[in-house]
């Protein structure tokens, strides 16, 4: 329980996606203009990266690493696939993301309307690739850890857009330097966040 | 290009295709594109450099196939032919990495995987290769992966300048002898905020320069 926590926080605060690894940059920049939509498409992340992050990580180790076949029979214990996974994580996400997105169209068209749109885009967002990548560099020991792990980047990816949506609402009425205005100075802002992140550094539950 | 006149291979229209992305319509600091594995690979130039033709070969090659393939691939799914496209020139550019510069993509980790999502690839495909021929096609994918590649070098040039003090692993500072006056390395250079930093100075450079880049809201 505690090491579950200990990922938990890590991946919120620590590890966080956007300001240690700059994943999901181009949705962040992009959708980041009002708090309500960034909201939106914050959650879109934490759902999609919880579901695909414990999916990922059983095709990986049932599938895809070295001896991950054995349970096949005896002939498949030196199967190497791992240089599949690439592939395989992001078809799973593809068809995860559009599966998703039916299910919720068919059971609650509300939260269709309200998330409807950012779901395509997620497919090809760099946070939920990047969370399966991370999850197969750490070797999490089993599938909570995974999941936890998903929910908690998601959680941190959230903190992030929210964060900066809500500065770039008030910016709008500051004087900044014109060529600065948009693009250059969300970066810095950014930056300037990424380094207020970092005092989270070390933290250890 | 409904005409079916032989242009030549580097007519004036082709030689724009290649340079604009390099300045007015950077990916990077124009259409925002392709930020997403870009920063984390740049504090020390090497990688940066591995990573920069990494994309070249991707885009440019992946540009070229789904150009040919742009008029038998049915619009409902050509976002799943892109991805598998892409995916498999990634993991040729993955394994050869691995076989022949195996240092340097231990250090680029994850984020030669992450080329896939990287927004420039799909971008490209989707604007431009899906309704150009295969020719312009590849010079778009060279010029904007140029266009991407100079950003990157940039950045990792100063992150590593100011933040280790050497350049290309050579060190720079310690043969001007610097240190022994007194002269520290800004290790806050080689934090990853600091990328961001340097991307937001290098953009407001080029639009004082380029005024009209600038936004207005």
């Amino acid at each position: 329980m505690e090491n579950l926590l200990n990922i938990f926080v890590k991946s919120i605060f620590v590890d966080n996606m956007i300001f240690a690894y700059f994943l999901g940059m181009c949705s962040y920049l992009a959708v980041s203009k009002t708090v309500k939509t960034s909201v939106g498409l914050g959650i879109a992340v934490i759902f999609v990266l919880t579901i695909t992050v414990p999916v990922n990580y059983l095709i990986y180790n049932f599938m895809l690493k070295k001896g991950a076949l054995s349970w096949l029979g005896s002939g498949f214990e030196d199967v190497n696939l791992s240089f599949l996974s690439f592939i395989m994580f992001i078809a799973v996400i593809a068809s995860i993301v559009q599966l998703v997105e039916m299910i919720i169209e068919k059971f609650s068209p509300a939260l269709y309307s309200s998330l409807g749109i950012f779901l395509p885009l997620i497919a090809v967002n760099c946070a939920i690739l990047g969370g399966a990548l991370f999850m197969k560099e750490r070797e999490y020991a089993n599938i909570a850890e995974a999941t936890v792990f998903g929910f908690g980047s998601g959680v941190g990816w959230l903190l992030a857009i929210a964060g900066i949506a809500a500065i770039r609402e008030k910016i709008r009425y500051s004087n900044v330097p014109p060529p600065l205005k948009g693009l250059g100075i969300t970066f810095i802002i950014t930056g300037l966040m990424g380094i207020a992140f970092m005092s989270f550094m070390g933290i250890k539950l | 290009m409904s005409k079916q006149e032989k242009e030549p291979l580097l007519s004036a229209k082709n030689i724009k295709l290649l340079r604009e992305p390099l300045g007015s319509s950077n990916p990077i600091t124009v259409q925002v594109l392709g930020i997403c594995s870009a920063l984390a690979v740049t504090v020390k130039l090497k990688p940066a450099i591995v990573m920069a033709l990494s994309v070249v070969v991707v885009l440019a090659v992946s540009n070229v196939v789904i150009s040919l393939l742009r008029k038998s691939v049915p619009q409902r799914i050509r976002i799943i032919v892109q991805l598998v496209v892409i995916a498999t020139m990634v993991i040729l550019v993955d394994e050869f990495l691995r076989a022949f510069a195996f240092d340097i993509s231990k250090q680029l980790s994850v984020f030669v995987g992450l080329i896939i999502t990287n927004c420039i690839i799909m971008g490209r495909l989707e604007a431009f290769a899906l309704a150009n021929k295969p020719w312009e096609s590849f010079l778009d994918g060279l010029g904007n992966a140029a266009g991407y590649g100079w950003i990157l070098i940039v950045v990792a040039f100063f992150r590593e300048f100011l933040g280790s003090g050497t350049i290309m692993d050579y060190p720079v500072m310690e043969k001007l002898g610097l240190p022994t006056i007194g002269y520290e390395n800004n290790g806050m250079m080689i934090l990853p905020p600091m990328a961001l930093i340097t991307v937001g100075i290098i953009i407001w450079v080029q639009r004082s320069k380029n005024r009209d880049l600038i936004e207005n809201n």
